[in-house]
């Protein structure tokens, strides 16, 4: 983390770069008495681009959420290099496109504005600096052109990079994305996912909840497979087994068998609403 | 030429209307600027219940200083501010639904107040002013108070501007940059809360919704931009009231639905008549 990027409000959080990224110990999270993650334990090193496939209401939203701090955990913790999620703003959230009001009015860099406001504190406005970031922001994901457009007219791709593009100047560490995939055509498909390869060029970690099992085996490093528990987690051959699948869905989703000897899967239903709980 | 004139300055030769003037272009704007956000964040109906649950307020104020309006404005803002502040609270749990828990707290906020008001015998003539404001009656202290706490409101909104508008778009960003989301929805509230204290002399509880959602919805038809938006919905909002100023002196109307009705104007025009999204032009 650069000086930089330091909260105004908190000043004084530290990073020791010799831990993880990110470390989740024994977390759980119980909603009127039922589990929505049970004792989830992991961690991720700077860089690692990490994908977190399971069925509806497996809690991966859920997770994103707390590890975002957004929501409270019911026990375990959560460390952001180190230390406490108290006062780091060196997570980016980016929500899935049907939570987003596309009709509020904001132009495409003052949604990435919007991230620079953890680094500009209160009563003060935007400098000269922060407008270099934002454009650089928007440069590195291809929208410098759409800028004054009001996000409302943007494609869902466009739409998806916009907020990328807002994680990148909020100089986030730990990038997390809902589903972002969901609804975009490949050619958008592909230019997210080889911006996602640039961010591991900057050493930016980055987590994806997606249904696309086949893009979770061949664009990430590792898979998470989870429901309610982490049911598996590591490299996406030894994870991504028909074995594990059936036990992660099992009656959710009908296993096929690829040419490729890969196990695809086609879940029940994918879009627009993901679990909540 | 001259008399085309008079008919502008006339209605100006009494002190009362100069400050009814001018009290009703600071609370347009006021109003204007602040139900950006009402209207932003799908509150219409929470402003209509706090502008209503201000009346028992009111009424104890009323009741307590045996029926001087001087210190009204006071108790109209402690009934505002605390009921802001319930309401927040209440709507965090998830038992009742928040537009539930709203009619609840509405309704009964305001017969407790008609019921309080009513004890007195003579109450009639106070209560319609309660309802529909009573733009002429501003004293010059009523002014004051209203031009300091407009200001107030105002300069709020200007240095909370990238706070608010990330809460009101994101607020799951607003929680990973670490801000105090649940402090600035209440700075927000409380903002709302000061605006229908301000709002209730001149154009009452009863049509206090219409100054806070019309200029900021036909804003948001014309704009595109949150700034843009403020700016245009508090020009709306003054020249509605400029507008309805004008009409109550010269038809006789009073003043509040005079301004509310000039406010509804404006917004079907631009609701009929928008360049691109017209209703008129979508028909054909």
């Amino acid at each position: 983390m650069t000086a930089t990027s330091i909260n105004p409000l908190h000043p004084h959080v530290p990073h020791d770069p010799d831990a993880p990224i990110l470390e989740v110990q024994k977390l759980s999270v119980r909603y009127d008495g039922h589990f929505a993650l049970e004792n989830i334990t992991f961690h991720l090193h700077a860089g690692e681009r990490v994908a977190v496939v399971g069925p509806n209401g497996a809690g991966k939203s859920t997770l994103f959420k707390v590890v975002s701090g957004v929501l409270p955990p019911s026990s375990g913790e959560v460390k952001i290099s180190g230390f406490g999620p108290r006062g780091h703003i060196c997570i980016a959230y980016v929500p899935q496109r049907s939570q987003v009001d596309w009709r509020f009015p904001a132009s495409v860099a003052d949604v990435v504005m919007m991230g620079r406001i953890g680094q500009i504190g209160f009563f003060r406005w935007p400098r000269r600096k922060d407008w270099d970031i934002v454009h650089t922001a928007l440069e590195a994901v291809d929208m410098n052109t759409l800028a004054d457009r009001q996000i409302g007219e943007l494609s869902g791709g466009q739409q998806q990079r916009t907020f990328l593009a807002r994680a990148l100047a909020q100089e986030a560490q730990l990038v997390l994305m809902d589903e972002p995939l969901n609804g975009l055509d490949a050619p958008s498909q592909e230019a997210i996912l080889s911006l996602l390869e640039k961010l591991q060029h900057e050493k930016i970690t980055v987590m994806v909840a997606t249904h696309d099992l086949g893009q979770a085996a061949t664009h990430f490093d590792r898979v998470m497979l989870l429901n309610q528990r982490i049911i598996r987690f590591g490299p996406p051959h030894e994870v991504l087994t028909s074995e594990n699948l059936l036990h992660a869905y099992s009656g959710h989703a009908q296993l096929i068998q690829s040419v490729d000897g890969l196990t695809t899967l086609a879940d029940s239903c994918c879009d627009g609403e993901d679990e909540n709980g | 030429m001259a008399n085309l004139l008079n008919i502008f300055i006339q209605p100006f030769s009494y002190a009362f209307m100069v400050r009814g003037l001018a009290a009703s272009v600071i609370v347009g704007v006021v109003c204007a600027v602040v139900g950006v956000y009402v209207v932003l964040r799908g509150m219409a109906f929470f402003g209509d219940a706090l502008a209503h649950a201000v009346l028992p307020g009111v009424a104890l104020g009323y009741l307590i200083s045996g029926g001087s309006r001087e210190t009204l404005f006071w108790w109209a803002l402690g009934a505002a501010v605390l009921v802001a502040l319930a309401v927040g609270r209440v709507s965090k749990h998830a038992e009742i639904r928040e537009d539930t828990a709203i009619g609840i707290i509405f309704a009964s906020m305001f017969a407790l107040g008609i019921a309080l008001i009513s004890t007195v015998r003579s109450y009639t003539v106070d209560l319609s002013h309660f309802l529909f404001g009573d733009v002429l009656g501003v004293s010059s202290r009523d002014l004051v108070l209203t031009a300091v706490f407009g200001a107030l409101i105002l300069l709020a909104i200007f240095f909370f501007y990238k706070e608010f508008l990330v809460l009101s778009f994101d607020p799951v960003l607003s929680a990973t940059l670490r801000l105090p989301s649940s402090l600035l929805n209440n700075l927000l509230f409380v903002l709302m809360a000061l605006t229908v204290s301000v709002a209730m002399q001149t154009v009452g509880v009863a049509l206090m919704v219409a100054m806070l959602v019309t200029p900021a919805a036909t804003a948001s038809l014309l704009t595109h931009r949150l700034w843009q938006g403020m700016l245009v919905s508090a020009c709306i909002g003054a020249i509605s009231a400029v507008t309805g100023l004008y009409m109550s002196y010269y038809f006789n109307i009073v003043s509040g639905s005079a301004i509310v009705l000039t406010a509804t104007f404006i917004f079907a025009m631009v609701f009929l008549f928008h360049p691109r999204r017209g209703l008129v032009w979508k028909r054909k």
